[in-house]
């Protein structure tokens, strides 16, 4: 990405900002993925979920970058990413936490769960605490409804949680 | 009794690695397949097996496959693993993702064998993180054991697999809308016709199964039609695996022959309700199916009877109301799932669904109105199948036109009470 | 032919027709938001539901929507089923929840699809009781207005826009009840066709901005057919006015020409009727020779004419009439063209060509069943951008044919991109650097001019023996060349565009003769030229010297006194041939309705009306002739239009008084009786006595408000409206209300369709052909009637010398034409001016992008900061063409390069 002072008449400097650019590791991940569909844009999710592997989120400027590299507009690409709710276009915590709100948690009780981490974290949903720990993410059935209620942190599955049970597994979570 | 599809799976020990699995009897049907049968004959035992879909539509299967264009020579074509599994109340699947990976990519590699299929994916959920490493050890063990890639087994006969994962929405196990997600676009869902078959994954020919149902392929191949037919009693072939979740004893996945009645899963297996629970109601097959209620304990859970019940046996895992749970808080919690879920492509999902959510949420506040049950039922009316875009809406209104059927004094005791009875059950709304 | 029955009523009907589009054919006012008839179906509004039954027995029958039905005979169906309409009604109270209903604020209020459709459903009480969600708007530059709020998700905006239009910077982002279209964050919209989002949105989402600066309710303007004045292609435009101010340019559908769209020079470029640099009344220049200030314009007049050797310079962009007008007034052997010699040159070869009856030229409908496209150094998107878009329909037209086999129907829109993908017919373009329609070719040639004039010759060598293969060809041109003459003789429907943007005749000639060649393998080939202005096809086929001859007639001295018809002569040729012609000119009278360079040059200046102001016929580049009509009488009596201040300049020439000239009818009965290639001209609209049942066609809607109130502030009483002497057309309210001959529709309107929608009634077929046929008549001959043979090569090398590069003009959409640029809205839009160069050259300049460099060309120097481009070969160097600071140049040119030194 380039910008362009003008400093005077004539006098121009041009300043490269390398921030926000792929790093190579993730575009050796992307290229992986372009290489196994026909249409390089069919990669672009792939894309999405490499970066945000990497970087936690997709900014405005990732998401450029990404776009950039699918030899997509960002606005196609912004198209694709809003719509699915896993790609995260805002800021998030260092853990996820993904607790399941669907039917059989429902009966089972999440939202006594949802109460205590509300209490806790002093969050709700969407949100993320002011230590950058923890965002907490209302989630569709976790397809573990035999052992509801359940959350996810992280990649890590928990079910049949008990608000006792939960203050231990957050402190496994730095 | 047969349990062809969980006879390997134990929740004690980790899933059977390629060897032990080829020990049991493993790839044996692929080995059968690629020896000695053509693609239509394989098609032709599908289909006379009279398998049928186990994501919920129920359609048989090996039917499904005979619309594939078989003479067009070298053309590319698809066939899809749909492990999308996200239907609230169902996880089945996850079962044997993660119980048995390799029956899995065999039933796959003998369906693409059927159509001539040369690319097969498996589009997992993202939430299924265990499934996904296990899946991925599979194929690769499968991989280096020739089952996959080129020429397998020397039969000139290629095929590549690949795993994705998504990364969110409901709509993706929707077959088109998966297409779509697997293109890099939105997923929203396509029209049909043309159905996938002709016109799928980037515009060719494509099958998507279901995992249970690709799952039965290896042993219908080894067994035959009539053996799988004769597996269960009633009238729809096979076994099927069922669930129950909610306040039961036992609740549990159990793989039992197709029609076992719904007293035999909530009294036999599931063990009855829990002390100081009673029964209410169930969905019978995830989310989006319509509530049985005490009268219909005896049905047969095929998908003839239970439609004959007024529901649908969907993905066959029931989801139980209790005496001490809210219906409308139960309601408005899955039209809240379905609103928030709907993909914003048609009116009457995008904007009919959250103004159920919106009526439900003011009937728990005790801000409902007479004429907001009249509201309901008048979504319920229109949101039918063929006025939306997709099955989903119309999914969305079964719970919701059944509840309003079933437990509507429950409804007006909101509107009259100017509260909801049971909030002391559950968190603040 | 199938026949259905619908309401227990029996009708005929096209067996695979889309239903709903049957049904509008039918005069059903059955409600639709996604669909349209130029883009298909994509089932998401599901809006235009009806119900279908088995056979006549079936009284349950099922809903289905229209748009994704096919006809088929035998079916049963009802549009007035109370299902149906509860279904319908319900619908739109779906798309009203959120809905802001601030219908008294917006710009689309009363003439609003989605009021329209709310009406016709019968949805009148709210029963949402929720809030609504609510969005931000975004910035989207000049031409459009957005406003997020009143969108009914109908997706149509990004279907036009990604889908048909190619653009990349507008789409849909979220799900569920919160989705939202625009860009990614706010900018300018970049597609040439965003304006047709402020049609093609059924409500007040994206609007015309520039309206918005000078808002009036769209019934309450006065308007009047008219053709675009903005480049060759003469899109069908309806131009509206109100209190002396031209508000708003619209697409007027034509089926032949540009369907329901336009570009945004065409929709934006027509603010320069309103602009502070129009000539407003006669001005006479003191200090010239003969001519005394204290002497009135009449004298001056008599003075000017009473001259010897007075010349007449026409315009291509000045109307027929006009330039006949002058013509008339000199005498054809005093008339030239107007326009340089290159130009007059290349068009009499284009001329020649498309008049011959060898060679067919298409029309914009033609350019879409293309199935191979080969743009041979022209960029349509910027040089005739509505070329552009009927192209981006043509790539799609093979792979179309692949979805007939698997019987997707030609109207499902959705199916079909699912099925195509990304596939694309076949396009090769050769052009010195990459244009945006590269994004769909299946080659591209970079080249000098000269040797995309050589390729051409090349792929003609493999198409005929008749032409030999060109020297200087290396090898793997020869075989692209092969390679394209092999897919274009297997084309069922091959087209060559080419046109004048590069000035080079080589171009010219090569794609004539592709053309010409590939006609003897293919009835169907045709070959499109692409000329620079509106009615530059009209001036040619004038056969008149181009301006050059009269730059040394001048020299000569045989130029007393010159008049310039709506020219800029500084646009035309170098600066100091210019100024030496004016130089040798002792007077000099110009009409325009601008002030240029030119205009600073008359001792006679002569404010004269724009389209907008006059009546006129143009001839596009297909050769069809058009009638623009006046859309108001401009307050300002000083202004009228030129044909009528020519004709009647004819008194002070001849002494006498000329016969009265009622009407431009008249002039061009004229004209063809002059010149019989221009027949059939006068019969493109009605003639001005032309009545029906004895009325006029009204230019004001009958909802047309506050005319009695609008000269309040001068007169008490209503004035008498201004009388139209010279068309069918009134400036009034009054008159016939029914549907008028296609040339002479003012307006769309019909009952409950007030908004453009309201083209389905026009229409014999919905999307099809307007009533009695779309408007125009294409004047080039179909039957072979030239010996035409072959082009030669131009001998001719115009190679750089040593030290001196080639200078090849960029035409751009914004910019480059003289008189949009007088429009804000499009005169942001302009590029800034640069110089063009490439790698190696830049290398050897040891300049970096952004530097400046200098150019001299033609005594001209110019300090412009560079744009380096990869592809642009070395000696090349390229110049944004016409840009209003960078005039006064003669093309072809070359010129050299220097630095400048700090």
């Amino acid at each position: 990405m380039f910008w362009q002072i003008s400093i005077g008449e004539n006098v121009q400097v041009r300043l490269l900002f390398v921030l926000n650019m792929l790093t190579a590791e993730e575009i050796t991940e992307i290229d992986h993925e372009i290489a196994l569909v026909p249409i390089r844009r069919a990669a672009c999710i792939e894309a999405l979920k490499i970066v945000q592997q990497h970087r936690g989120w997709i900014s405005d400027e990732s998401l450029r970058a990404i776009a950039e590299y699918m030899q997509m507009s960002p606005e196609e690409l912004d198209s694709v990413a809003t719509f699915y709710n896993l790609v995260f276009r805002k800021p998030v915590g260092r853990n996820i936490i993904l607790l399941c709100d669907s039917i059989t948690c429902y009966v089972m009780g999440y939202e006594k769960l949802y109460e205590h981490l509300k209490a806790k974290l002093r969050i709700s949903f969407g949100e993320t605490t002011a230590d950058g720990r923890f965002t907490l993410l209302p989630n569709a059935c976790l397809g573990t409804c035999d052992h509801a209620p359940a959350l996810m942190i992280n990649n890590e599955l928990y079910r049949n949680v008990t608000r006792e049970d939960l203050d231990g597994i957050l402190d496994g979570y730095k | 009794m047969e349990t062809p599809l969980t006879q390997h799976i134990s929740a004690s020990r980790p899933p059977l690695n390629l060897r032990d699995y080829e020990q049991v009897g493993g790839y044996q049907a692929l080995r059968k397949v690629l020896k000695s049968m053509n693609p239509s004959e394989v098609t032709k035992t599908v289909q006379e097996s009279d398998l049928k879909g186990r994501g919920g539509a129920g359609f048989n299967t090996g039917m499904k496959w005979s619309f594939v264009p078989m003479n067009d020579g070298e053309m590319t074509k698809y066939l899809i693993a749909n492990a999308d599994e996200m239907e609230p109340g169902t996880f089945k699947d996850r079962l044997l993702l993660e119980g048995n990976p390799h029956q899995l990519l065999e039933g796959m590699i003998i369906s693409a064998f059927a159509i001539q299929a040369n690319i097969s994916y498996i589009f997992l959920r993202w939430a299924y993180k265990k499934a996904a490493r296990l899946v991925r050890h599979a194929m690769d063990e499968a991989y280096a054991a020739g089952y996959l890639g080129r020429n397998i087994l020397d039969s000139g006969y290629n095929l590549e697999m690949y795993l994705h994962t998504g990364v969110g929405r409901y709509i993706c196990g929707e077959e088109t809308a998966l297409l779509n997600a697997l293109e890099g676009k939105r997923a929203t869902p396509r029209t049909k016709p043309p159905f996938p078959q002709v016109s799928g994954l980037f515009g060719k020919p494509t099958i998507v199964n279901n995992v249970e149902t690709l799952c039965n392929i290896p042993h219908i191949v080894n067994n035959g039609a009539d053996w799988f037919k004769g597996l269960s009693p009633g009238s729809d072939a096979g076994t099927k695996l069922y669930g129950v979740s909610g306040r039961v004893n036992n609740p549990g996945l159990w793989e039992l022959p197709m029609g076992t009645t719904m007293r035999e899963l909530i009294e036999g297996r599931a063990g009855g309700m829990k002390e100081g629970y009673k029964f209410r109601g169930a969905l019978p097959g995830g989310a989006s199916t319509d509530f049985l209620v005490d009268q219909h304990f005896d049905i047969k859970m095929d998908f003839k009877s239970v439609a004959a019940a007024g529901s649908r046996l969907g993905t066959g895992t029931m989801i139980v109301l209790d005496d001490r749970t809210c219906p409308v808080g139960f309601v408005h919690n899955l039209e809240h799932f379905f609103a928030q879920e709907s993909c914003g492509w048609c009116t009457p999902c995008r904007e009919g669904l959250p103004w159920t959510e919106k009526i439900l949420l003011s009937l728990e506040r005790g801000e409902g109105r007479p004429e907001d049950l009249k509201l309901l039922a008048l979504h319920t009316q229109f949101l039918g199948p063929g006025n939306t875009f997709c099955a989903l809406a119309p999914g969305a209104m079964e719970p919701l036109q059944s509840a309003l059927k079933y437990f509507r004094e429950d409804f007006e005791r909101h509107i009259n009470e100017k509260k909801c009875p049971w909030a002391k059950d559950h968190g603040t709304h | 032919m199938a026949h259905i029955n619908i309401d227990k009523k029996s009708y005929e009907a096209k067996e695979g027709k889309n239903l709903l589009e049957t049904c509008l054919t039918l005069g059903f006012n059955l409600p639709y938001f996604c669909w349209h008839p130029a883009m298909g179906s994509v089932g998401a509004c599901r809006q235009c539901a009806v119900k279908l039954f088995k056979d006549e027995n079936d009284t349950q029958g099922r809903l289905v929507m229209a748009c994704m039905e096919s006809i088929r005979d035998g079916m049963f169906l009802s549009v007035d089923d109370p299902v149906a309409k509860a279904f319908r009604s319900q619908n739109i109270e779906w798309l009203m929840t959120n809905h802001p209903h601030d219908c008294a604020v917006c710009d689309e209020g009363g003439s609003c699809h989605l009021q329209d459709m709310t009406v016709m459903t019968g949805h009148a009480y709210r029963r949402f009781e929720f809030k609504k969600r609510t969005y931000k708007n975004q910035y989207l530059g000049p031409f459009i207005n957005h406003e997020m709020n009143r969108c009914i998700q109908c997706y149509r905006c990004v279907r036009f826009y990604k889908d048909y239009a190619g653009g990349k910077d507008l789409d849909v982002f979220g799900a569920h009840n919160h989705v939202y279209f625009g860009r990614e964050s706010d900018g300018v919209l970049e597609n040439e066709f965003s304006g047709n989002l402020a049609e093609i949105c059924p409500t007040g989402v994206f609007t015309d901005k520039t309206l918005k600066d000078h808002y009036t309710r769209k019934w309450d303007m006065t308007m009047a057919p008219s053709i675009c004045q903005h480049c060759s292609v003469g899109c069908n435009v309806i131009a509206g006015e109100r209190y002396g101010k031209l508000r708003q340019i619209t697409s007027r559908f034509n089926s032949e020409v540009n369907g329901y769209f336009i570009c945004d020079r065409g929709r934006f470029g027509y603010e320069f009727v309103n602009s502070i640099t129009r000539v407003q009344q006669p001005l006479i220049r003191r200090e010239m020779v003969g001519f005394d200030e204290k002497r009135n314009l009449y004298d001056n007049l008599k003075t000017f004419f009473g001259n010897q050797n007075i010349i007449g310079i026409g315009s291509p962009r000045a109307s027929l009439e006009a330039n006949f007008a002058l013509r008339q007034l000199v005498g054809e052997e005093h008339f030239y063209q107007g326009i340089s010699e290159n130009q007059a040159g290349l068009l009499r070869i284009i001329l020649e060509t498309l008049n011959s009856g060898k060679i067919h030229t298409p029309s914009l409908k033609e350019m879409e069943q293309a199935d191979a496209v080969l743009i041979l150094g022209e960029d349509p998107t910027n040089a005739a951008p509505r070329i552009a878009l009927a192209l981006r329909q043509a790539v799609r037209r093979k792979p179309l044919e692949h979805a007939q086999q698997i019987k997707i129907p030609a109207w499902h829109d959705a199916a079909l991109r699912e099925f195509i993908q990304e596939e694309n017919g076949d396009m090769f373009i050769a052009f010195p650097i990459e244009t945006k329609l590269d994004e769909l070719s299946t080659d591209t040639i970079f080249s000098s001019p000269e040797e995309i004039a050589r390729f051409g010759f090349a792929i003609t060598s493999y198409l005929t023996n008749d032409v030999s293969k060109p020297e200087g060809c290396d090898e793997t041109m020869m075989k692209r060349a092969q390679h394209i003459a092999e897919i274009f003789k297997n084309a069922e429907h091959p087209l060559i565009i080419s046109g004048t943007s590069l000035c080079h005749e080589g171009i010219i000639r090569a794609a004539c003769n592709i053309a010409l060649a590939l006609r003897l393998h293919k009835e169907t080939a045709s070959l499109s030229m692409i000329v620079p202005e509106c009615n530059s096809m009209g001036l040619a086929m004038m056969q008149a010297p181009a301006l050059d001859k009269a730059f040394e007639r001048a020299e000569q001295g045989k130029v007393n006194a010159a008049i310039i018809l709506e020219n800029d002569l500084y646009t035309r040729n170098s600066k100091t041939a210019v100024d030496n012609f004016f130089d040798s000119c002792q007077h000099v009278m110009v009409l325009d309705h601008l002030h240029h360079a030119t205009t600073s040059r008359a001792s006679l200046l002569i404010p004269v009306s724009t389209f907008a102001e006059g009546d006129g016929t143009m001839v596009s580049n297909e050769g069809r002739a058009q009638r623009f009509f006046q859309v108001f009488m401009p307050k300002n009596e000083n202004i009228r239009e030129s044909w009528l201040w020519l004709d009647e300049f004819k008194q002070f020439k001849n002494g006498v008084n000329p016969q009265k000239l009622n009407e431009s009818a008249n002039l061009i009965e004229e004209l063809v009786k002059a010149m019989q290639q221009f027949k059939g001209a006068e019969t493109v609209s009605p003639p001005s006595d032309f009545r029906i049942n004895g009325q006029k066609i009204p230019r004001e809607p009958h909802r047309y408000s506050g005319r009695t109130a609008m000269l309040a502030n001068v007169a008490v009483s209503e004035p008498k409206p201004p009388q139209d002497e010279d068309s069918p057309l009134s400036f009034t309210m009054e008159g016939y209300r029914g549907i008028p001959p296609a040339p002479l529709i003012p307006f769309f309107w019909s009952p409950g369709w007030n908004s453009v929608q309201s083209i389905n009634k026009y229409q014999i077929e919905v999307g099809g052909p307007l009533h009695g046929g779309d408007p125009g008549k294409r004047l080039f001959t179909e039957e072979k009637i030239s010996n035409l043979d072959f082009w030669e090569m131009p001998a001719q090398d115009f190679s750089p010398a040593a030290g001196e590069v080639e200078i090849v003009p960029l035409t751009h959409i914004f910019g480059s034409e003289v008189l949009s640029v007088y429009s804000a809205a499009i005169a942001e839009r302009a590029p800034r001016p640069y110089l063009m160069i490439g790698e190696k050259d830049a290398g050897d300049f040891d300049v970096a992008e952004h530097a400046l460099l200098r150019v001299k060309i033609q005594n001209q120097s110019f300090d412009l900061p560079v744009r380096i481009k990869k592809e642009l070969q070395p000696g090349l160097v390229a110049i944004p063409f016409n840009l209003p600071s960078m005039t006064g140049i003669g093309w072809p040119a070359k010129g050299t390069l220097s630095k400048i030194k700090p």
